[in-house]
């Protein structure tokens, strides 16, 4: 799909217009600016219903009355949400890179120490191949494959087009439009993103993956994702942000809504490296995202692993809704930062459900001058008898000049509950370094062994092809940490 | 194989080597004795390259390159392992894949292939008997939750994997037991070859009841005081170190 100059202006032509829409009009990319008629044109767009339409504008004027977030611990200037264009089509291929060789050698070198194919890696440089970029083309090639088991796996866009039966009484049902700020400019103007959804009994016969959604190099930005696991199904989803991206500073303000229906199971892995900025901490992603699962029915399980490791800031706190009883929450999460990196992240844990359980395995690494932060909230509501919540949040630190925050919040509203905290901030060690070197080992090998040893906790929750790659990801993230 | 010559270190500002010179030719073992605060553990991170360890005088030649020039990982990938004293716990890392990383790192700079893994497996369950330990103990993250025992053990299980040319053992039999002290004995010597030399870092005699030395040098005050044969450390058992330094030991 591409939105060309005529197109725009055609729309807007048979459309009322408020001023001030139609300066700077680039051929792909609407102009910059938030206002009810930008919202109707991305609705439009996507030849969507009038109820989506309702709901993104009921959001939108709930974000008007909103502010951002001051709470977390990262500092960033402001953001002039005027200045951001909210809908751009995938610029034609034509203006990509026509080879190889037109590709920045640094991203090629990162790909080449990721282990990435060479037909990948064209892919990923968003070199021009008879391809296409987004999730839609996944689930296409295993379409059938699915299809014979019921399951739905398509953009939410077409979602809301061809299954509103299924979306409508799911969306925004876990995060509500007017949750948080970021959340609430989501649901106005979210563009992509994808819709899951997995009928009774079912277990979804391959895992999930929207591992190339990096390619939409100019869309993206506002990426919204629903899953539905009903009753006794079982799903895998995998999300993979791993190649690095050149770019000014870009807001990234996704949203993740999952639903598990009793005796449902729904496992989450991310792998992000969104572009961290550079060396100086110019450029970057603003990763601020919601993702939120409710485990609605009993006996549900809802599992989040992430291993983050790119953004120049990151917000974001995948989160479990304990409601049905005896339904369990997970989230594993290992969090890298350096040079200018800054990191608050981490999880809530909701029990209102009888005996439910939660466990929150932190792993932050921060190296450079990075910061980051692990923040977490577990709450046991009244209703919640005999909740059970573990916790552990170790921190590593590489050099001097990095900090690394804990910010555990609990509030206990049933005296049956057990909460456990463990806690720890460690240092690579000198000892380490040069017990490993002294066997051999080059001092990146020594730091990248001892990191992924810290991490294992973590990895080991992940598919197979995801943890070597994670483990592959860290090495290159604190490339130069130490020396 | 390896020569020193006037030797001199600090640590943090203090000198701690005096003026060391020593010289292992291949196939020897030296033992290097001295009351507590002579500078035995000293030599041997010097040797090993440790940071923090500032040489201020002298030269160390190893195979004819200079020695002291080289970074931790070059000594190890040119034959040089230092046995700890107190081997660091990696969390998380298993012992095998530690151990074949290293096997490989070593293989490398050797300009070989990689170990391919039946064969490696082979080589450490041989090394794992010697060392009279359990397969157990190689899934275990590096030295994570291991007694000071079997640290050690785990010290010789490695440089029985890696076969150095000079193994250098920073009191490799502190903290052992008579049993752990015979079988990493049984270690230390199975390795012993005319090709091959060791340093050894002792405070007391009794390992070389079980390793027999070539050379003994008593080290005091970051110097060598005497340096005789066999005789020599079973003379210091029975009188004390006070015999050599002048004072009360």
């Amino acid at each position: 799909m591409s939105t060309s100059t005529e197109e725009v202006r055609d729309w807007i032509k048979t459309r009322k217009y408020s001023a001030g829409f139609v300066t700077d009009l680039e051929s792909d990319t609407v102009a910059p600016g938030l206002n009810p008629d930008i919202i109707r044109f991305i609705s439009a767009k996507k030849n969507e219903p009038e109820w989506m339409l309702e709901w993104r504008l009921e959001a939108y004027e709930r974000w008007l009355k909103m502010t951002p977030p001051s709470w977390a611990h990262v500092s960033y200037p402001d953001i002039d949400y005027q200045a951001i264009s909210y809908y751009s089509a995938p610029k034609s291929m034509a203006d990509g890179p026509k080879s190889l060789d037109e590709v920045d050698p640094k991203l090629l070198e990162t790909y080449e120490k990721l282990g990435i194919p060479l037909e990948e890696q064209k892919r990923l440089a968003g070199v021009a191949v008879d391809y296409v970029f987004d999730s839609v083309s996944v689930a296409t090639t295993f379409r059938e494959k699915l299809a014979d088991a019921g399951v739905i796996f398509c953009s939410i866009s077409d979602a809301i087009n061809e299954h509103p039966e299924l979306v409508r009484p799911y969306l925004g049902s876990v995060v509500p439009q007017g949750d948080n700020y970021f959340a609430a400019l989501n649901s106005a103007v979210f563009t992509d993103g994808s819709f899951v959804f997995i009928p009774k009994g079912v277990r979804c016969p391959m895992e999930l993956s929207t591992y190339f959604r990096i390619n939409e190099l100019n869309t993206g930005q506002f990426e919204r994702t629903l899953i539905v696991a009903e009753e006794r199904s079982h799903v895998s989803y995998l999300e993979g942000c791993t190649a690095p991206q050149r770019d000014e500073n870009q807001l990234h303000a996704a949203v993740v809504e999952l639903v598990a229906l009793d005796d449902a199971e729904i496992k989450y892995s991310t792998v992000q490296n969104w572009y961290p900025g550079d060396e100086n901490g110019k450029g970057g992603i603003y990763n601020f995202v919601t993702k939120r699962g409710d485990c609605r029915g009993a006996n549900s399980k809802i599992s989040w692993t992430q291993v983050e490791t790119g953004s120049a800031v990151t917000w974001k706190y995948p989160s479990c809704v304990l409601r049905g009883d005896n339904s369990v929450g997970e989230f594993y999460s290992v969090a890298v930062t350096n040079n200018h990196q800054q990191a608050d992240t981490g999880t809530k844990m909701i029990h209102l459900g009888k005996n439910t359980r939660s466990t929150i395995v932190s792993k932050g690494i921060a190296a450079g001058q990075s910061d980051q932060s692990y923040r977490g909230l577990v709450r046991i509501n009244p209703g919640a008898q005999g909740a059970r919540n573990h916790t552990t949040c170790d921190s590593l630190l590489i050099g001097d000049a990095c900090g690394a925050h804990t910010f555990p919040y609990t509030e206990i509203k049933n005296h049956s509950a057990v909460l456990e905290h463990e806690a720890t901030t460690s240092k690579i060690s000198e000892d380490q370094l040069f017990y490993c070197r002294s066997r051999g080992l080059g001092e990146e090998d020594a730091v990248s062994m001892i990191v992924n040893g810290f991490c294992k906790e973590v990895f080991r929750e992940l598919p197979m092809e995801f943890a070597v790659e994670a483990g592959k990801l860290l090495a290159v993230s604190l490339e130069g940490a130490v020396g | 194989m390896l020569e020193i010559n006037d030797l001199h270190a600090e640590v943090d500002g203090k000198t701690i080597l005096k003026g060391i010179t020593l010289s292992v030719k291949a196939g020897e073992v030296h033992a290097v004795m001295g009351p507590n605060g002579s500078g035995k553990s000293t030599l041997a991170a010097v040797l090993a390259g440790r940071p923090g360890y500032e040489v201020t005088g002298g030269s160390v030649s190893y195979q004819g390159n200079d020695l002291l020039d080289m970074e931790p990982e070059e000594r190890a990938a040119a034959g040089v392992f230092l046995g700890f004293q107190y081997p660091v716990e990696i969390p998380g890392v298993s012992n095998s894949y530690f151990l074949k990383a290293a096997v490989n790192a070593a293989r490398t700079a050797r300009g070989e292939p990689e170990i391919d893994a039946v064969s490696f497996l082979k080589e450490l369950r041989a090394a794992l008997k010697d060392m009279d330990m359990s397969d157990d103990m190689v899934k275990r993250g590096v030295n994570e939750g291991f007694s000071g025992g079997e640290k050690k053990r785990n010290e010789i299980l490695q440089m029985l994997m890696l076969k150095p040319k000079l193994g250098v053992l920073d009191e490799i039999d502190s903290g052992l037991d008579i049993d752990a002290l015979k079988v990493v004995g049984k270690g230390i010597n199975a390795l012993r070859s005319p090709e091959r030399a060791f340093v050894l870092v002792t405070h007391y005699q009794r390992l070389l009841d079980h390793i027999e030395p070539d050379v003994v040098h008593v080290l005091a005050d970051g110097q060598i005081i005497r340096t005789g044969d066999r005789q020599l450390a079973l003379e210091l058992e029975d009188k004390g170190y006070g015999w050599l330094t002048g004072e009360a030991a």
